[in-house]
């Protein structure tokens, strides 16, 4: 049941990377308050526990070193150094985003979870039931932005909860919580969109020429996102996909095919006992 | 030196998850289920029309495939109670949860009826629980066609028109050639052909699709044709081609038709490990992600600048 | 502006407000070696040379100056500018990079000839008195001079002068500070800051602009630094150039405007106010030196009768001796002044580390600090642990100061004798206490969690220690014991623990008058020993017996000012002399800026803030004759802290390195001086050229490249409370540094490969980033590359990796002891460092082509 259905507003996330600042406060305020294992700790690992140094390495790709979205980062900051439009800026420029599940309005890891155990709340956000996911994947390959996955050793699917366990409260989540500079802006999901739509009219008027909105249109190919963003640059830049699709759009042609399929298979077998010597 | 930010991708990273299944147990899976699926149909129709050495096998290798695929399946899950969770739900958006409650009723019916098969008890309940699995079967060969395309992973979604077509012709020839194997050359007629029909489908599907890929933006067939899926792939080709081959012109010698059965079984079962590296491959490499993206885009909005897209290193 | 700070990644929590600034319209200008997280936010970014900021300082005073920029009516009546100085004054551009009073033999100033016209000789407050008794206190400098330190004692206020000095207001005088400011900087042009700073002409200009066209009456321009600025030999001297500009544009004592120190550990200004420094008592009153003769009159004599605040030092003085002795203070015994510690000389921290080598110094007590990662010339810091007999570390963890022992590269752990005792410390969540910050704002903390295991808070351990000395020496008549024995000490100690009452220690701090109730504000205290006050500039933090610091009413509900949140020293102001945003006549320069103003019906100051004022003396007050202290600064004087009342651009006291700020090369540059060839260095700077601490000869080819090192968000420090643990560990995980791809070009140095680091003193590897972020500069008509390293890391937890300060030499400013640790000069190269006799090996080869002593 969505929450149109129960007559509240849809709350997510707007992240706009404009005033980002790279502090990866979110990233840690995440793992605090789920109690992610760290990246680089034997899997399963809470904080504190011994963690395997040789994990932990320096990835080079400016100032991350977690990489990319994933079972244990569910919320990851991008660092791109790349040429200023803006000479007064220096001959640099330094983009940082914050990456968080989308909460898609259309979820294919909620459409193709085979148990349940990936549903949506009353917030209308996406989330797992650590209890019932049974790590069977079929999430990982289906979501369009490369986000949930299932955590080594442990077997199961994780990502991004919108913290759930505080949003039901009223309470803001973590990350949101965590950052000092308001990138990362908690609420319902319509004034969201507008706060950003200003956002990105001033940005613009400053000249940032590439500045745009991602995942806040409806109409895209996953029915808009949750958790949307306000980016200075083209999203595969930043490792987003930019145009991704719920793959679910197509199951009833898929479906259909497939029932051709099987019945030409039936058909072409019952073929083969007709004709032919007996 | 930091590397200046590859337009096109971040770092050149993929943009989505490679998929998590297995290999082999996910290969198995898709082959040993149309390898059942095929076979419980051969087994019901051969039950008809009198050729029991044609029944006898095809009811066996329903059997054992279904095991197979339970067994490849929840070896993936890793714990065995896991699978249960399967049954929690009927999600028709969840190609893995309609395949379970294909897979499970399948299981049970063919066990059952290889079992009377076995025992000579029951040998009515035998054939009835025989047709349920042969209703079932041509269901549990196909559906796994969309189980893969109906994911983000461009070498499966965007060949989700061509897939089902593959599928269900691997599933032949493999259920056919399990039937050239098991029978005798009494029986074996209609195993013969069927794998002879798939091994011709699964071929030309095969072609089909990476003609469409070819017409994609980025290049989405070559992961079809290099690397570890394109040997599998060219592996499934010549296999697939010998049997089917085989199938026709050795059907009356008992050794001939158990080699063209083999080489068929192989087959199908290199096509379905083609296609899992395949889509590890597609996904990757994340320009098979965004270039059919960025053109989806640049057709379907005129204002937005295409901009930027460069290969990554 | 942002200079002299990585203000987004060092304050993130506080940077919030430079982003609200900026959504409100704020221009943010930072100016850095480096491009960083800050400057991924800034409206202009202008990379300069490390080391060369009084030069760009000075460039935009005079472009002040030159284009009379400056805001006239607050330079005449609230600046030194009118004041004149005497004939005896020759600046450096007379004597060629020297003031006068110059005494080469002990490499320090007598600042006689600095004085005032018309004004008695200025005795600082502080630091030079150690000469002697009031008698003597005309000299001044002298090895003393340097033994203590200067300006630190100035915390909260200025030095002593005499009366007011002869002022000429059209600013004409030839001898008036205005023109000798003028002269002085007159070289600083467009063109050499070029040549100096790497800056070109045209960026200087777009700063010069911003900032002048947003001062003035209806606009303020702020400048925000830390220690990007202060950890130079000429540290103290880049915030003067800053106060000095600031001041000239009537940016100082008004919203919007302020220098505005970005400290460091999260209460460390509190560390300053209440010191942990050798040469101070609480509140920033000097700590007496060790003569015979001295008594409390002749340590104040210098102060009485002195104008401004100041002058009530005595009321401060005593009634911290009654504080700390209680009734065995009284006026017969001079208030027990002859039971404060004395010193001796120069007992800097670093001076202690050489103590150690030289085994006069046996033993040491680390609290709270991590000196073998944290320490300029970390690898003499560890020396100095080995030859100790006994170490005390209280941490969290056992940091690399308690296991200094383990490092191979040091030597071989049998041969150190030094007797190590790790006593586990409780973090700021498990006990109650407050940080003071950056804005002088006491917040209180309450302890959420019970310490674990033996973990104890250090008013635990300080408190008990005392305890239990004192049980040992009970009954004792050795006089040498009085001191201990009779000093109040008791703060409540209560729970299973027996943890003392942070509460009752702030109480003591605040102070209580005659019958024991708290006072409210520092001007309660007096000299007759009624009153008793533990830091006389936080007295009313606990006003009423409410404890003002817990305060945390949210700004919507209060005023823009919020003065209800925490407390504010002095008396809750939370903008220092702020009667200057009001003009001598006590009206806001404008409605836009108006902060405090005079409010003529009930005559008395008012504003948004607590009035930095006497609340009823009129603008028009004139002082008679004989007035002192505040009451000899008129209604017009805002800096009450100071002896005139006045902003100083010109200082005739109180600084160890000159009346004015001069650019002088780093100690260790690959550059001349090009404005005093002759005059490399600041010529008062502190250096200890001995073994292990030699110095690299002014552009050696041997080190050819200038070094910074600074600090990344994800870790704190030497590490202590960041590498061991594994979710900050792991988002920056080692040691690298930071090159440009021309000199990675230059040096062979491959990205995420490993490079080695060579100075005299040491070399390190580390992973190497090259990053367009690092960019060379034009100086001096070539090429300058600059190396960035961050300095957390060491051997233990989680995130590891060498030291940057293995590589530092000690070189300290004259007035604050603060290490030069942003810029000395260095030699990479490709591939990772031997060890032991190879290692030395290396650093020798080095030092011979050098043509350094070992
Ligand atoms: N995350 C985090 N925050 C911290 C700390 C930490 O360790 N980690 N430490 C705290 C402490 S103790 C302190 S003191 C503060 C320090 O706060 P900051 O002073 O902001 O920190 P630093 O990185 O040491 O130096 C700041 C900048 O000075 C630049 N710089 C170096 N030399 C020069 C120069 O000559 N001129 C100019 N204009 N810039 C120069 C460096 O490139 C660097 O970007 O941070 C506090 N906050
Ligand atoms: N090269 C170079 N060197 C520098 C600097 C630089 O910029 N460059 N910066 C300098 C500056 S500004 C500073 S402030 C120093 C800092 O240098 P240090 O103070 O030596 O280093 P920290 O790691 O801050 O040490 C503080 C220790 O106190 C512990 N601690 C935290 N809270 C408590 C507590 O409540 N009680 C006790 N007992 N322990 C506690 C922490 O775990 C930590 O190990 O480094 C200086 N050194
Ligand atoms: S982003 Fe991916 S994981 Fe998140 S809701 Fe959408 S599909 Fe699911
Ligand atoms: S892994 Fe878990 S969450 Fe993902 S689809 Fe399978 S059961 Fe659902
Ligand atoms: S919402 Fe909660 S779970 Fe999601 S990223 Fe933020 S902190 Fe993590
Ligand atoms: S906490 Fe906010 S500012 Fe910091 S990295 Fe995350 S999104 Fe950016
Ligand atoms: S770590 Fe503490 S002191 Fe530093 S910014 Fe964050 S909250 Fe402030
Ligand atoms: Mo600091």
């Amino acid at each position: 049941m969505s929450t149109s259905e129960l007559g509240m507003p849809r709350m997510g996330f707007f992240t706009d990377t404009s005033v980002c600042i790279g502090c990866k406060a979110c990233e840690v305020a995440c793992k605090e308050w789920n109690l992610v294992p760290p990246d680089a700790g034997p899997t399963g690992s809470g904080p504190g526990t011994d963690t395997d140094i040789a994990a932990m390495d320096l990835l080079g790709m400016s100032y991350d070193n977690t990489g990319s979205l994933g079972a244990n980062t569910w919320r990851h900051v991008a660092f791109i150094e790349a040429e200023a439009d803006d000479p007064r800026q220096g001959d640099v420029r330094w983009l940082m985003a914050s990456d968080v599940c989308k909460h898609c309005t259309h979820a294919a890891c909620l459409d193709v979870c085979p148990t349940g155990a990936l549903f949506r709340t009353e917030l209308d956000t996406v989330v797992v039931q650590e209890d019932v996911c049974n790590g069977c994947g079929y999430c990982v390959p289906a979501c369009p932005y490369g986000v949930i996955d299932v955590r080594p050793g442990d077997g199961r699917a994780w990502k991004c909860t919108l913290c759930y366990d505080r949003t039901k409260e009223g309470l803001t989540p973590a990350c949101a919580q965590a950052c000092p500079t308001e990138s990362i802006v908690y609420g319902p999901l319509d004034e969201l969109r507008e706060r950003a739509d200003l956002r990105l009219a001033t940005l613009r008027e400053a000249g940032e020429s590439r500045a745009q909105l991602y995942g806040r249109d409806p109409d895209d190919g996953v029915g808009g996102d949750g958790a949307f963003f306000l980016l200075l640059d083209e999203p595969e830049v930043y490792g987003l996909p930019p145009d991704p699709v719920v793959t679910t759009r197509d199951l009833p042609a898929m479906w259909g095919r497939a029932a051709l399929a099987a019945a030409g298979l039936a058909a072409a077998v019952a073929g083969a006992f007709l004709g032919g010597p007996r | 030196m930091v590397p200046p930010a590859q337009f096109g991708s971040y770092y050149g990273l993929p943009i989505l998850k490679r998929p998590t299944w297995k290999s082999p147990d996910v290969p198995i899976y898709l082959w040993a289920g149309g390898a059942a699926g095929t076979s419980a149909v051969l087994a019901a129709l051969a039950d008809l029309t009198g050729r029991p050495t044609l029944r006898r096998g095809g009811r066996w290798v329903a059997a054992c495939g279904a095991m197979i695929g339970s067994v490849a399946l929840i070896h993936d899950l890793g714990r065995p109670a896991r699978f249960l969770n399967m049954l929690r739900v009927v999600k028709p958006t969840s190609p893995l949860s309609v395949g379970s409650w294909i897979l499970t009723p399948f299981g049970a019916l063919a066990a059952a009826a290889a079992a009377s098969e076995l025992t000579g008890i029951a040998p009515r309940l035998g054939r009835v629980a025989g047709w349920g699995a042969a209703a079932l079967g041509p269901a549990l060969a196909s559906y796994t066609s969309v189980l893969v395309a109906d994911t983000a992973i461009p070498a499966w979604h965007e060949a989700r028109n061509e897939l089902p077509a593959l599928f269900v012709g691997s599933a032949a020839a493999a259920g056919g050639g399990a039937g050239l194997v098991l029978a005798t050359v009494a029986d074996n007629g209609p195993a013969a052909r069927i794998a002879a029909v798939g091994a011709v489908t699964e071929l030309a599907a095969g072609q089909a699709m990476e003609r469409h890929l070819a017409g994609l933006p980025g290049g989405l067939e070559r992961v079809y044709q290099t690397g570890r899926a394109g040997r599998w792939n060219r592996a499934g080709q010549v296999l697939t081609t010998a049997g089917g081959v085989g199938a026709l012109f050795l059907q009356r010698s008992r050794a001939g038709s158990v080699l063209a059965g083999l080489a068929l079984l192989a087959g199908s079962l290199a096509t379905r490990f083609a296609v899992l590296h395949a889509g590890r491959a597609s996904a990757d490499d994340p320009q098979h992600v965004i270039a059919p993206q960025r053109e989806r885009l640049a057709q379907r909005t005129t204002h937005h600048a295409p901009g930027h897209v460069q290969t990554v290193d | 502006m942002i200079q002299g700070s990585n203000f987004a990644e060092c304050h993130p929590v506080g940077f919030q407000w430079v982003m609200e600034a900026k959504a409100r319209g704020a221009t943010v200008i930072h100016i850095d070696p480096r491009f960083t997280r800050t400057s991924a936010m800034a409206d202009h970014v202008v990379p300069i040379r490390a080391g060369s900021d009084v030069a760009f300082l000075g460039g935009l005073i005079n472009y002040v100056l030159t284009e009379g920029k400056e805001f006239r009516d607050y330079v005449v009546a609230y600046t030194n500018a009118a004041a004149i100085v005497t004939e005896d004054f020759q600046d450096t551009e007379d004597l060629g990079g020297l003031f006068s009073g110059f005494d080469a033999a002990s490499q320090s100033y007598d600042i006689s000839s600095w004085q005032y016209e018309g004004a008695q000789p200025a005795a600082a407050a502080a630091g030079q008195r150690d000469t002697g008794p009031a008698s003597q206190a005309g000299r001044h400098g002298g090895e003393t001079h340097r033994a203590s330190s200067g300006g630190q004692q100035y915390g909260s206020g200025g030095a002593s002068i005499g009366a007011k000095p002869n002022r000429d207001e059209t600013l004409q005088h030839p001898r008036c500070v205005f023109q000798i400011l003028t002269r002085h900087f007159a070289r600083y042009t467009p063109e050499l800051v070029e040549q100096v700073c790497g800056i070109s002409p045209e960026a200087f200009t777009t700063v010069a602009e911003a900032i002048t066209a947003n001062s003035g009456r209806e606009r303020t321009t702020a400048w925000a630094y830390a220690v990007g600025w202060t950890q130079h030999s000429t540290g103290v001297q880049y915030i003067r150039t800053a106060s000095i500009l600031q001041a000239l544009l009537g940016n100082i004592g008004r919203p919007g405007g302020g220098i505005l120190a970005l400290r460091g550990h999260a209460s460390i200004q509190g560390s300053t106010d209440i010191p942990t420094l050798f040469d101070l008592l609480p509140g920033y009153l000097p700590m007496p030196h060790a003569h015979r003769e001295q008594d409390l009159e002749t340590y104040c004599a210098a102060d009485a009768g002195q104008t401004g605040f100041w002058g009530n030092m005595p009321a401060y003085l005593v009634s911290l001796l009654k504080s700390y002795w209680g009734d065995a203070a009284t006026p017969e015994n001079d208030f027990r002044f002859d039971w404060l510690p004395r010193i001796d000389g120069d007992h800097n921290n670093f001076r202690s580390v050489l103590g150690m080598i030289d085994g006069t110094v046996r033993g040491y007590v680390v609290a709270g600090e991590n000196p073998a990662v944290g320490g300029a010339n970390a690898r003499l810091q560890r020396q100095g642990l080995a030859n100790l007999d006994w170490l005390v570390v209280r941490d969290f963890t056992c940091v690399e100061t308690a296991t200094f022992w383990q490092r191979p590269e040091d030597g071989r752990p049998e041969d150190v004798g030094t007797e190590v005792f790790f006593l586990p410390a409780a973090t700021h969540a498990e006990k109650d206490g407050s940080f003071t910050n950056t804005q002088r704002l006491l917040q209180w903390h309450h302890k959420a969690v019970e310490p674990p295991g033996d973990a104890r808070s250090d008013l635990w351990f300080f408190y008990h220690l005392g305890r239990r000395i004192r049980e040992k020496l009970a009954g004792s008549t050795d006089p040498r014991d009085r001191p201990i024995l009779e000093l109040t000490w008791d703060y409540g100690a209560h729970g299973l623990i027996g943890e003392p009452s942070a509460d009752a220690v702030l109480a003591e701090i605040n102070g209580a008058g005659p019958d024991g109730e708290p006072l409210s504000a520092y001007t309660q205290l007096r000299d007759d020993g009624s009153t008793r006050c533990g830091c006389w500039i936080y007295c009313g933090v606990r006003a009423d017996g409410v404890n003002q610091a817990a305060r945390r009413r949210p700004g919507a509900e209060q005023n823009w000012v919020a003065p209800e949140w925490g407390w504010a020293w002095p008396a809750n102001r939370r903008i220092l002399y702020n009667r200057a945003s009001a003009d001598r006549r006590g009206h806001p320069w404008s409605p836009r800026k108006a902060y405090v103003w005079w409010d003529a019906q009930a005559r008395r100051w008012t504003g948004h803030d607590v009035p930095d004022f006497e609340p009823g003396k009129p603008p028009d007050y004139r002082p008679p004759p004989d007035a002192t202290a505040q009451d000899a600064l008129s209604g017009d004087d805002p800096f009450i802290m100071q002896a005139d009342g006045k902003a100083w651009l010109f200082a005739p006291a109180g600084l160890a390195d000159g009346p004015l700020p001069v650019h002088y090369e780093p100690v260790e540059s690959p550059h001349r001086n090009l404005l005093y060839p002759g005059r490399p260095v600041n010529p008062a700077a502190i250096t200890y050229d001995r073994p292990g601490n030699r110095f690299h000869p002014p552009g050696s080819d041997a080190y050819p490249y200038v070094l910074t090192t600074y600090r990344l968000t994800e870790h704190q420090t030497g590490g202590g409370m960041t590498r061991h643990l594994p979710y900050l560990a792991e988002l920056q995980p080692e040691a690298f540094c930071e090159v440009s791809p021309a000199l990675a070009a230059e040096r062979g140095l491959r990205h995420l490969g490993w490079a080695t680091i060579v100075t005299a003193r040491s070399a390190i590897e580390v992973k190497v980033l090259v990053t367009a972020r690092m960019r060379p500069l034009r100086v001096d008509g070539r090429t300058s590359h600059q190396i960035g390293v961050p300095w957390h890391f060491g051997p233990n937890g989680l995130a590891t990796g060498d030291s940057a300060n293995d590589l530092l030499a000690i070189a300290l400013d004259p007035n604050v002891h603060i290490q030069e640790s942003k810029v000395l000069t260095c030699d990479i190269r490709p591939g990772r460092r031997p060890g032991g006799p190879e290692l030395r090996e290396l650093l020798a080869d080095y030092r011979r082509r050098a043509g350094i002593p070992e």
